[in-house]
């Protein structure tokens, strides 16, 4: 059983701490201009972070327990090929979900 | 193209935001079903949801919480799953920054992996957006996905059931993700950026704190602005130099 106090403490605090990271560059730089080599690294942030974030989910699937799982694979390079070459957003993930689907039904 | 006007770009970014329904209805039914099955009321539970708002760095809490973890550790744990949002926030300043203290403060409270990464495309596909444009799209997005977040922690706080495995939604948050970067990675720039990503995700994924990725990130934007600056020298001198 988890201490209510401690609890409450984590949560706000957790809150709080959130909130200052989102907040820490546009609330205390906000329209001050930032030096060019900055925004140059800033420019490939989502590029950065995004494909890191889902990497280890795709090839060590919490679902599957961490082990590798073709149908997941196999749907995330085909949203990958499609949004790529499309560069639509909703076909990629409709065609990533039936090849998902596709593959649990052919594999179980 | 006809001139967009704000609400029809609010709009816009509820529709862009509308995919991510697949990823947040699940997690936030989970994080529900979870944090009650821990002990947690109900008030507790929403407590997670409204003040923190992030699924990763809630289930890292509550998870240490019940494993008996010092308070400390279990909030130093949480927010560094979270230390990414600064990213997202020194990434948004450019364009946002402009705005009033009170729409940057609520666009930071608002700011999740989803509204960051939508925002961020549109953001640099319309740099003629107006700060008011830019945040109406923000909120659009953040309208499609955030009530969501809290609603369907309560729904799965009272009811106590998780969505059936059977749906494999666990999987709606690497192609909704993957969906969204696939179309941003336009240059080699950003192609070198992602590939590094990924590559030293893997590699740094025994890490505790999620401090993989923030290795990751650190890494893929350094390798990024490397490689444009490469590809600006090579192309800028006048030299008649084609390769």
């Amino acid at each position: 059983m988890i201490d209510k106090t401690s609890l409450w403490i984590v949560i706000i605090l957790l809150g709080l701490g959130s909130f200052g990271l989102r907040f820490v560059f546009t609330g205390l730089i906000g329209d001050r201009p930032l030096p060019a080599w900055m925004l140059r690294h800033l420019r490939y942030t989502a590029v950065a972070v995004l494909p890191g974030l889902v990497a280890p989910l795709v090839v060590w699937p919490a679902a599957t327990d961490g082990t590798f799982d073709a149908p997941r694979m196999a749907a995330a390079l085909m949203t990958l090929a499609v949004g790529y070459f499309t560069r639509n957003v909703i076909l990629a993930i409709v065609l990533g979900a039936l090849t998902l689907y596709g593959g649990l039904a052919l594999l179980g | 193209m006809p001139r967009q006007t704000t609400k029809s770009i609010y709009w816009q970014g509820v529709r862009d935001g509308a995919p991510f329904i697949l990823v947040i209805v699940p997690f936030s039914v989970l994080f529900g079903v979870v944090a009650t099955e821990a002990g947690l009321n109900v008030l507790e539970t929403m407590g997670f949801s409204v003040l923190v708002i992030a699924g990763a760095a809630q289930f890292t809490a509550l998870q240490l919480l019940s494993d008996g973890a010092p308070t400390a550790i279990a909030l130093i744990s949480a927010l560094a799953v979270n230390l990414r949002m600064a990213m997202y926030s020194a990434s948004l300043t450019p364009y946002i920054g402009g705005a009033s203290l009170g729409q940057r403060a609520l666009a930071a409270y608002f700011t999740v992996d989803q509204s960051y990464a939508c925002a961020i495309v549109k953001f640099e596909a319309n740099p003629g957006w107006s700060i008011p444009q830019r945040l109406s799209y923000f909120f659009g997005v953040v309208t499609a996905i955030c009530p969501l977040w809290y609603v369907f922690t309560l729904v799965g706080a009272l009811v106590g059931t998780s969505i059936p495995q059977g749906l494999a939604l666990d999987f709606a948050l690497p192609i909704t993700f993957l969906a969204m970067i696939a179309p941003m990675l336009r240059t080699p720039a950003h192609l070198a950026a992602a590939f590094v990503s990924v590559t030293m995700s893997l590699i740094f994924a025994f890490l505790p704190y999620n401090l993989g990725l923030l290795i990751a990130g650190v890494a893929g934007m350094m390798v990024g602005a490397q490689v444009e600056v490469t590809r600006e020298r090579r192309i800028a001198p006048p030299t008649g130099d084609t390769s």
